[in-house]
C-alpha cells in the first residue's frame, strides 16, 4: 500500500494522538458518561488505522505489529476472564460478581470492577480491529508480490 | 419526533435501494453509509447515546475498510452473462404478476401491523416489571452512574463476555482465512 501526500501525513501525526486520548477518555469514563469499552476501543483502533492508511505499509513493518496486536488481544480477553472468575474465589461464589467496593456514585473511581472490565474490553476491541485491518493489508502485500 | 424519524427511515430505505441498483461499487458503498448514519440519527432521536456512539464509530471504520478494498478492485459492474439476460427477460414477462403479489402482501402486512399496534401502549410508556427493577435499583446495586454500562457489565456480564469472545473469534477467523503460507 502506498502512503499519501506529506500534508495528509503531517495532519495525521497531529490528530492521531488526540483521537487516541479521546478513546482513552471514553473508556475510562464509561461508567459515568455514554460510551464504554466497545466505543472507546473502536476509536483507539481508528486512531491507529488512519496512521497506517496515511503512511502506507512501506515505512512501517506490518508483520511485527500484527503479531503484537494479536498477542495483546488474546491477553486482554484472558485477563477479562481472569477478573470475572476471580469473583469465584473472593466473596460470594458467583461468576461475574462485583466484588470490589462500590464507592460514591458519580466518582471516577467507583462502581467496583466495572471500570476494569471497561478498560480490558477496550484493549481487546482496539487490538482485534487493528489486527483485522493489518491482516487485510499484509494479505494484499503478499498477493501483489 | 415520529415525523422526523419517519423521514430519516424513508431516506435510509432510498439509500439501501440505490445501493442495490448502483452501477459503481463506490457509490453503492456511500449509499450504504446513508443507512448507517441514518441509524445514528434514529438512535439519537430515541435517546440512546451509548448506541449512537458505538454505531457512528463502527460505521466509519467499516466504511473506511470497505472503501480501501473497493479502490483496489474493479469498481464497475462486469457485463452480464447470457443466463442472466435470459432470466431478466423471463422476469420482465411476469412483471404484472410480481407487482400484484407484492401489493397484496404489502396490504396484508400493513393491516396486520395496524391491528397489532392499536393494542399496544405508546412507545416508551408502561415499562415492564423487569426493566423497572433495572431502572430504579440499578444505580444503587452496581454503583455505576451510567445505567447502560452497569447493566452490560454487571447484570449482563455473560453477554458482554460473549460479545468480546465473538470479536476475538472474528479476528482469529480473518487471520486464518487470509493466511497464504501454511503453518509447518
Amino acid at each position: 500500500m502506498k502512503g499519501m501526500s506529506s500534508i495528509v501525513k503531517k495532519t495525521t501525526q497531529l490528530l492521531s494522538g488526540m483521537i487516541f486520548l479521546y478513546g482513552i477518555y471514553i473508556i475510562t469514563h464509561g461508567h459515568l458518561t455514554p460510551g464504554g469499552g466497545f466505543a472507546g476501543g473502536t476509536i483507539i483502533a481508528a486512531s491507529l488505522i488512519i496512521l497506517v492508511l496515511a503512511f502506507g505499509s512501506d515505512e512501517l513493518t506490518m508483520v511485527k505489529r500484527k503479531e503484537g496486536s494479536s498477542v495483546t488481544e488474546s491477553l486482554a480477553i484472558l485477563a477479562f476472564l481472569l477478573f470475572a472468575s476471580l469473583a469465584l474465589i473472593i466473596g460470594t461464589n458467583i461468576f461475574f460478581h462485583n466484588y470490589l467496593p462500590e464507592g460514591i456514585i458519580g466518582n471516577l473511581i467507583s462502581a467496583g470492577v466495572i471500570p476494569l472490565y471497561n478498560i480490558l474490553v477496550g484493549i481487546e476491541v482496539a487490538a482485534a480491529l487493528f489486527t483485522i485491518i493489518l491482516a487485510f493489508i499484509i494479505y494484499k502485500e503478499e498477493i501483489s508480490k | 419526533m415520529e415525523i422526523i424519524l419517519s423521514i430519516v427511515l424513508i431516506f435510509m430505505i432510498i439509500g439501501a435501494l440505490f445501493a442495490l441498483h448502483a452501477r459503481d461499487l463506490l457509490s453503492a458503498l456511500i449509499s450504504c453509509g446513508i443507512v448507517g448514519y441514518g441509524l445514528v440519527i434514529c438512535f439519537l432521536l430515541l435517546k440512546a447515546p451509548d448506541l449512537a456512539i458505538v454505531q457512528i464509530v463502527v460505521e466509519t471504520i467499516t466504511l473506511i475498510i470497505m472503501i480501501a478494498v473497493v479502490l483496489d478492485s474493479t469498481r464497475h459492474e462486469l457485463k452480464k452473462t447470457a443466463i442472466e439476460r435470459k432470466w431478466k427477460s423471463l422476469i420482465n414477462s411476469k412483471a404484472l404478476v410480481n407487482v400484484l403479489i407484492t401489493v397484496i402482501i404489502g396490504i396484508v402486512l400493513l393491516y396486520s401491523f395496524r391491528l397489532a399496534i392499536t393494542h399496544l401502549n405508546p412507545f416508551g410508556e408502561h415499562t415492564l416489571r423487569m426493566s423497572e427493577a433495572y431502572l430504579y435499583g440499578g444505580a444503587d446495586k452496581t454503583g455505576s452512574a451510567n445505567l447502560v454500562t452497569g447493566i452490560l457489565f454487571d447484570f449482563r456480564g455473560y453477554d458482554t463476555f460473549g460479545e468480546a469472545t465473538i470479536l476475538f473469534t472474528a479476528a482469529i477467523g480473518v487471520l486464518t482465512v487470509l493466511r497464504i503460507k501454511g503453518r509447518k
